[in-house]
C-alpha cells in the first residue's frame, strides 16, 4: 500500500515538472502552431530570475527571505513574458505558416540566450542599449520622413554598420573599467536556496514527501486552473481561441490579431518563467538547465495531441509516471512476481536505470505514435499536419 | 532553335566538368602539399561533414523532410568503422577497453567487423536501414512536418543515452579510438594514412555529389520536390510518397554514414557526443547557409560555416554561440535562399551587369534570356 | 558607356586589391619555435566554454598564478613563461585537434590540460605519436599509464580506495554507489565493487545519472528500498547533478546521520554553490582541501586570493595544477634544457612542498600524495577528519580488479614501461 503511494506519489511529482515545464509549450504550440525551440532557454530565463530575486532578499533578513519565492515567481512570469513579446515581435511574427523555419529561428535565439547568460556583463548591457538607442532610434526619426519607403533599404544599410562600429567602439572604450567587465553569472551554475520551509518533508506512512515537491505540484494545479480560466472565460481567451479557429474571420470582425499573438506568445513564455521558478527548486540553474527539458517536453505535447489541455495534462503524468516505474526498477519487481511475465524481467531490468529508463519512455513514445499519430487527443478532420 | 540551346546546355556542361576537375586537383594534389598536418585533417574532417549535408540537403532540400536527427545515422557509421580498426588485434585477444569493464567475451555484434569488406557495407547499410526503418514508422501514419523533425530529434535521445549507457557493449561515454590502431598494417593515426583518407574524402564527395545529382535530376528527383510542394496532389496523382520518403531517407541516412566513418578516422576517436542534439542541428545549418535544393549549397555552407568556426572559436570562443545562433536567424528571415540562391538569383546578376557582360535585365530573367524574346528584340531594334 | 566603365574599373581594381591582400595574409604568419630568445611556450588546454568550463577555467586559473609566480621570480632557465590558451569547447574530438595545434603549429614545450577522463583519452593518441608531455591535474579512475603524460591528480588507490577504507571502518558495510553516465564514476565503482568483495563490505545496488539530469526520485526510492535502515552512499556524480541529488535527498528525509554520502567529486567550489544547508555534515575525499594547516597552503591560498578575489575558494584540482606547474619548472632546471626527453627523465624524482605536504614524482609518472577525509562544515569549508601519516605511493593498474592485479608501471626503466608484471 505504501510503495503504491509512494509510487504514485513519485510518479506524479515527476510529471508534474514535465507538466509546468510543456504548458508554455502547449499553448504556444497548440495554439499558434509555433515550434519554440527557445522555451528551454526562457525556463533558463526564469531560472536565474528567481536566483536574483534571492540575493536581493538576503540581507532582508529571516522573514522576508522566507517567502522571496512567492515574489519570484510573478516576477519569473514577467520576465520571461517580455522575453518572449520580443522573441515574437522581433523574429517569429515574420514566420508564421513557415514551422520548419521558425524552429530554426528559434534555435538560434536559444543558442543567443545561452551564450547571453554566460558573458553577459554590464559593458554588454551598455553595448546592446547604445546600439539599440542609436539603430532603432535612427529608423524611428527617419521613418517620419515621407519618402521613407523609398530610402528605407539606404538607411538600414547605414545605420546597421555605423551603430554597430560605435557600439563596439564604446565597448572598447568601457571595457578598461574592471566593474563593468565582471560578468553576472558567468559560465558557472548558480544555486537557488529554497526557503527553509521547502526543505524537508511530510512524513506519510513509511516515505516522505518532499515539501519543494508538494510545492511544485499546487503551482502547477495553480496555473492549470489559471490557463484554464483565462482562455475559457475571459475576454481575450475567447478573442485568442478565435484567432485560432480562424484568423482570417477573426481580423475581419475587428479582432487585432497581431495583438493577440503577441499575447498568446508572452503567456505560454511567461508560464515557461513560472517552471524554471519552480524547476530551480530541484536542481541548480545554468546556461543548460532549458536543454534537458526541451525534448522531454516536446514528446508531451506531441503524445497529448496538440491544442489540447487536458492530453497534455494526461501525456505529462503517464510519462511521469512510467519513467518512474521503470527507472527505479519498480515494474521489473512487479513483473518478477507474476509467473507468465517472468521473461520480460531480464528486459526490464536492463531498463532499469536512470538513463536507459530514458532509452525505454522514448521508444515507447515513438512506439505509440504508431497507433495514434496524431496523439491521444487528436484535432478533429485533419492528420497531423502543420 | 533547339538545336542552339542544346549547343548551350552542352558547353554548360563543360565548364562545369572542367571546375570540378579543377577544384578536384587543388583539393586533392594541391593542398595537402601546401598545409601542414593538422590543418589538412581539420579541412579532411570538414570536407568529410560536408557529404553528410549533401544528404540532409537530399531531404531536406528537395523533399521538405527537416531530420533533426542524423547524428544517429552519421555515429552509426562512424561507431561500425571504429569497430573494425579496434578489433586489429592478435586473434583472441579483446579490444583493451573490455578489460576495464571485466568482459571476458567479446559481444556477439562485433564478430562481423572482423572483416573489413563486411565493415564497408556495414557502414552504408546499417545507418540506410535504421534511417529506412525510423523513416517507415514515421512516414506510415502520414506523419510530417515539425512532428517529424521532433520525432527524429527523440530518437536521436534514445540512441545517445543507449550509447552513453552501454559500456560493456561498445565503451559508452569513452568512444571508440581510432588513432592507435592499425589499418592495413600501417597506424591509422599517423600523416601518411592520413593524407590517404583526406583524398579519399575529396574523391568520395565528388562521387556523392554526382549522385545526388543523378538522383534530384531525373524523374525521381522531381517526384521529391512535388513532395515538398504538395504532397497531398502526389497522392491524389496515384503516386504513394511513403515509399520514396523511405527511400530518400534511407539514402541520406546512408550518405550520412559514410560521412561519419570519413569524420572519425579523420578525427581518431567516435564518442556517443556525435548524437547530442546541438550536432544534428547544426547540420541543418550547413545546408540553410549554403542554400537549399542546390547540392553544391551544402558543401559550400558546411566550408563556410566550419571555417568561421573553427577560427572564431580560437581567437574568440564567446562570440562563436551568438554567431552561430545570429547565423541561423539571418538565414531564416534574410536570407533564406542561403549563399547559392541569393549568388543566383541577385548577385550573380547584378555583378555580370557591372562588369558589363550582360544586358540590365528589366523583367524576370526567364523571360528575358528565351532565345525567343532576344530574337524579336533584334528584329525590332534592326527595324 | 563612360560610366560602365568607370564601374568596371572600380569593381576590377578592388578585386585585385582583395586578391593581393588575402595572398599576403596566407603567405603570412611565420612558425615560430618554441624556445625563443624572450621566453618558453607551454600550452594551456582546458575547456573555456561548454559544459566542462565551470570547472576547468578554475584550474586555468590556478595553472596561471603558478606561471605568474614564476615568471614574477625570474621565469625558467631565466627566461619567461609564456603560456599559449586553447579551448577545448567541452568537446573531446576538439580537444584532440587543439593538442595537435599546439604542438604543431605553436611548438609549446608541454601541456598543461585536460580535465575530464574523456579528453585525457581523447589527446592521448596525440601526446603518443608525437612524443610530447601532457600534465594532467585532476583525480582519475586509474587504468592508465602513459610515458607521455605525467598524472598529480589521485589515482584510484590515492582517494576512492582509501575513502572506502575509511568508511567501512566507520561508517557500515552496505554501500550503494551513484554515479554520473560516464567514464570516471563507471570505472571508479568497477573498483569499489571488487574493493568491496575483498573487503567483506557489500554493493546494495548502483545507478548512473544521464549528465545534466535533475530528475533523481527514482535513484532516491532505490536508495532507500536497497538500505531501509540506513547505510553508506558512495556519490561520484558530476557538478549540476549533485545539486539536485542532494536537494531532493533532504526532501525524501536521507540525514546525513543515517545516510552517509562520500563524494568524490565535490569540494570547496561546488560546496559553495550547492549550498551548506544542504551538505553539511557530509563527506568528501581528497588529497587536500583548504583548511589544511601548512605555511605552503598559507602562502598558496594567500596569492591565490590575492589574485582573483577574497570570495574565491582553492580546492584539489587548483592544488594539483598549481604544483603541477612547479614540478616541470623543477624538472626543466634539473635538465637545464626544455628538450622533452631530457625534461621526462628529469621530471621523475622531483620533490616539491606543496600545499598539500609534500609530494614527489614517482616512476610510474604519479605523484605520492597525502590522503584526507573532510566533512562538510557550515561556512562551506572541510574539516578534516582523517588524514594520512605520510603521502600515499601511487598505484595506476588496480590491485583489486582481477585483469590489472601484478601489473605495475616503471618509465625508469627500459623494459618494463607502462605495463609489467610484478615479481
Amino acid at each position: 500500500m505504501s510503495a503504491l503511494i509512494e509510487g504514485l506519489f513519485n510518479g506524479i511529482s515527476i510529471g508534474s515538472v514535465l507538466l509546468i515545464a510543456a504548458l508554455g509549450l502547449a499553448i504556444v504550440f497548440g495554439l499558434m502552431g509555433v515550434i519554440n525551440l527557445a522555451h528551454g532557454e526562457l525556463m533558463m530565463l526564469g531560472g536565474y530570475t528567481t536566483y536574483v530575486v534571492q540575493n536581493v532578499f538576503k540581507p532582508w533578513g529571516e522573514p522576508w527571505f522566507s517567502c522571496y519565492i512567492l515574489v519570484s515567481i510573478p516576477i519569473a512570469f514577467i520576465v520571461a513574458a517580455i522575453a518572449g513579446i520580443i522573441l515574437e515581435r522581433g523574429v517569429i511574427r515574420f514566420l508564421y505558416g513557415r514551422p520548419l523555419e521558425t524552429l530554426l529561428a528559434t534555435w538560434g535565439v536559444s543558442l543567443i540566450l545561452r551564450q547571453l547568460v554566460r558573458s553577459v556583463n554590464w559593458l554588454l548591457v551598455i553595448c546592446i542599449g547604445v546600439f539599440c538607442l542609436l539603430f532603432f532610434g535612427g529608423m524611428r526619426l527617419l521613418s517620419r520622413r515621407p519618402d521613407w519607403e523609398r530610402i528605407r533599404n539606404l538607411v538600414i544599410a547605414i545605420l546597421l554598420p555605423m551603430s554597430t562600429a560605435i557600439a563596439v567602439v564604446t565597448g572598447f572604450l568601457l571595457s578598461q573599467i574592471p566593474a563593468l567587465t565582471k560578468a553576472w553569472f558567468s559560465a558557472r551554475n548558480v544555486d537557488v536556496t529554497a526557503p527553509s520551509w521547502l526543505r524537508g518533508g511530510v512524513k506519510v506512512l513509511s516515505f516522505q514527501m518532499p515539501y519543494a515537491r508538494l510545492f511544485i505540484i499546487a503551482l502547477t494545479i495553480i496555473c492549470l486552473i489559471a490557463v484554464y480560466w483565462f482562455l475559457n472565460r475571459s475576454t481575450w481567451g475567447l478573442r485568442i481561441r478565435a484567432v485560432t479557429q480562424n484568423r482570417a474571420m477573426s481580423s475581419c470582425l475587428g479582432i487585432p490579431t497581431a495583438k493577440v499573438d503577441a499575447l498568446t506568445f508572452a503567456i505560454g513564455s511567461g508560464l515557461a518563467g513560472v517552471a524554471g521558478c519552480a524547476v530551480s527548486l530541484l536542481g541548480s540553474v545554468g546556461p543548460n538547465t532549458g536543454q534537458n527539458y526541451i525534448v522531454d517536453t516536446f514528446m508531451v505535447v506531441v503524445v497529448g495531441g496538440v491544442g489540447n489541455l487536458f492530453g497534455t495534462i494526461l501525456a505529462a503524468l503517464g510519462i511521469g509516471i512510467i519513467n518512474y516505474l521503470i527507472g527505479s526498477g519498480t515494474l521489473a519487481l512487479m513483473a518478477s512476481s507474476v509467473e507468465s511475465l517472468k521473461p520480460l524481467v531480464d528486459v526490464l531490468l536492463f531498463f532499469a536505470t536512470s538513463s536507459m529508463a530514458k532509452v525505454m519512455v522514448f521508444a515507447l513514445i515513438i512506439s505509440f505514435l504508431q497507433v495514434k499519430p496524431a496523439g491521444l487527443f487528436p484535432q478533429k478532420g485533419r492528420t497531423a499536419e502543420l | 532553335m533547339n538545336n542552339k540551346i542544346k549547343k548551350q546546355k552542352k558547353r554548360q556542361k563543360i565548364i562545369e566538368t572542367g571546375i570540378v576537375i579543377g577544384l578536384v586537383i587543388i583539393f586533392a594534389v594541391i593542398l595537402p602539399i601546401v598545409l601542414p598536418g593538422f590543418r589538412l585533417r581539420l579541412l579532411g574532417r570538414i570536407l568529410s561533414l560536408s557529404i553528410v549535408a549533401l544528404g540532409i540537403d537530399l531531404i531536406w532540400g528537395y523533399t521538405g523532410l527537416l531530420s533533426l536527427g542524423h547524428g544517429i545515422f552519421f555515429a552509426l557509421g562512424g561507431y561500425a568503422l571504429a569497430m573494425h580498426l579496434k578489433l586489429q588485434i592478435p586473434e583472441g585477444q579483446l579490444p583493451e577497453f573490455f578489460t576495464l569493464y571485466g568482459v571476458k567475451e567479446l559481444p556477439g555484434f562485433w564478430h562481423p567487423f572482423y572483416s573489413f569488406p563486411i565493415t564497408i557495407v556495414a557502414l552504408i547499410v546499417i545507418p540506410g536501414i535504421v534511417a529506412g526503418l525510423l523513416g517507415y514508422l514515421v512516414f506510415r501514419n502520414r506523419i510530417k512536418g515539425v512532428y517529424f523533425s521532433i520525432i527524429t530529434q527523440a530518437a536521436l535521445l534514445v540512441f545517445f543515452n543507449f550509447f552513453n549507457g552501454q559500456q560493456k557493449l561498445i565503451n559508452g561515454t569513452n568512444g571508440l579510438k581510432t588513432d592507435t590502431e592499425t589499418i592495413f598494417g600501417m597506424l591509422a593515426g599517423s600523416d601518411s594514412v592520413q593524407k590517404i583518407f583526406y583524398i579519399i574524402t575529396v574523391i568520395i564527395l565528388v562521387a556523392v555529389y554526382y549522385f545526388c545529382r543523378w538522383l534530384t535530376s531525373g524523374r525521381f528527383g522531381r517526384l521529391l520536390v512535388a513532395i515538398r510542394d504538395d504532397e497531398t496532389r502526389v497522392r491524389f496523382s496515384g503516386y504513394n510518397p511513403t515509399g520514396y520518403k523511405v527511400l530518400v531517407f534511407g539514402i541520406s541516412g546512408a550518405i550520412a554514414g559514410i560521412a561519419g566513418a570519413l569524420y572519425t578516422v579523420q578525427t581518431g576517436i567516435i564518442t556517443p557526443k556525435f548524437m547530442e542534439v546541438p550536432f544534428s542541428i547544426e547540420m541543418v545549418i550547413w545546408v540553410a547557409v549554403g542554400g537549399r535544393a542546390t547540392l553544391i549549397g551544402a558543401i559550400i555552407g558546411t566550408l563556410l560555416v566550419r571555417l568561421a568556426q573553427t577560427f572564431l572559436s580560437e581567437s574568440l570562443p564567446e562570440v562563436w554561440l551568438f554567431f552561430q545562433g545570429a547565423l541561423f536567424l539571418i538565414v531564416v528571415t534574410v536570407l533564406p535562399d542561403g549563399i547559392v540562391g541569393w549568388w543566383r538569383t541577385w548577385a550573380w546578376e547584378k555583378l555580370s551587369y557591372m562588369l558589363g557582360l550582360k544586358e540590365r535585365i528589366v523583367t524576370y530573367p526567364s523571360l528575358e534570356e528565351n532565345p525567343e524574346t532576344k530574337q524579336e528584340r533584334e528584329q525590332l531594334s534592326d527595324r | 558607356m563612360s560610366k560602365l566603365g568607370r564601374r568596371r574599373f572600380l569593381v576590377y581594381s578592388s578585386a585585385t586589391v582583395a586578391t593581393s591582400m588575402l595572398l599576403k595574409a596566407c603567405a603570412g604568419g611565420n612558425e615560430t619555435t618554441s624556445d625563443t630568445e624572450d621566453g618558453i611556450k607551454v600550452g594551456i588546454l582546458h575547456s573555456l566554454s561548454g559544459t566542462m568550463a565551470i570547472s576547468e577555467t578554475t584550474v586555468v586559473d590556478a595553472e596561471m598564478l603558478a606561471i605568474d609566480e614564476i615568471n614574477a621570480d625570474g621565469g625558467v632557465l631565466g627566461k619567461k613563461i609564456i603560456p599559449v590558451k586553447e579551448d577545448g569547447a567541452s568537446d573531446w574530438p576538439t580537444f584532440a585537434e587543439k593538442a595537435a595545434k599546439l604542438i604543431d603549429k605553436d611548438q609549446v614545450v608541454t601541456v598543461f590540460g585536460c580535465w575530464t577522463s574523456a579528453s585525457r583519452k581523447a589527446v592521448l593518441p596525440v601526446f603518443e605519436s608525437k612524443q610530447h608531455m601532457l600534465w594532467y591535474p585532476v583525480q582519475y579512475e586509474g587504468q592508465e599509464c602513459s610515458n607521455n603524460i605525467f598524472y598529480t591528480g589521485a589515482a584510484p588507490n590515492q582517494q576512492i580506495e582509501p575513502a572506502v577504507d575509511w568508511l567501512l571502518e566507520n561508517k557500515g558495510k552496505s554501500f550503494f554507489l551513484v554515479g554520473s553516465d560516464y567514464v570516471f564514476p563507471r570505472t571508479a565503482n568497477t573498483i569499489i565493487k571488487e574493493q568491496l568483495k575483498a573487503k567483506g563490505g557489500k554493493t546494495v545496488g548502483e545507478d548512473y545519472l544521464p549528465l545534466g539530469d535533475t530528475e533523481v526520485t527514482a535513484i532516491i526510492t532505490k536508495i532507500k528500498a536497497a538500505l531501509p535502515n540506513g547505510g553508506v552512499i558512495f556519490n561520484s556524480l558530476n557538478g549540476d547533478s549533485n545539486v539536485a541529488f542532494f536537494k531532493q535527498m533532504q526532501g525524501a528525509g536521507l540525514t546525513p546521520d543515517k545516510y552517509p554520502v562520500m563524494s568524490v567529486s565535490i569540494a570547496e567550489e561546488e560546496v559553495r554553490q550547492i549550498g551548506t544547508e544542504y551538505l553539511k555534515d557530509h563527506y568528501a575525499a581528497w588529497n587536500y582541501f583548504q583548511t589544511v594547516e601548512s605555511p605552503a597552503n598559507e602562502k598558496f591560498v594567500k596569492a591565490f586570493k590575492a589574485k582573483y578575489g577574497e570570495d574565491r575558494v582553492t580546492n584539489d584540482p587548483m592544488e594539483a595544477a598549481y604544483i603541477m606547474v612547479y614540478l616541470w619548472k623543477q624538472a626543466v632546471e634539473a635538465a637545464g634544457t626544455t628538450d622533452i626527453e631530457a625534461v621526462r627523465k628529469a621530471a621523475v624524482g622531483q620533490e616539491f612542498d606543496a600545499p598539500e605536504g609534500m609530494v614527489k614524482m614517482t616512476p610510474n609518472h604519479h605523484i605520492s600524495k597525502t590522503v584526507r577525509i573532510g566533512q562538510v562544515r557550515e561556512d562551506g569549508l572541510f574539516d578534516i577528519v582523517s588524514a594520512t601519516k605520510v603521502p600515499v605511493a601511487p598505484i595506476p593498474w588496480n590491485q583489486y580488479v582481477p585483469e590489472t592485479k601484478g601489473y605495475a608501471c616503471d618509465w625508469t626503466d627500459p623494459n618494463k614501461g607502462g605495463k609489467y608484471k610484478k615479481a
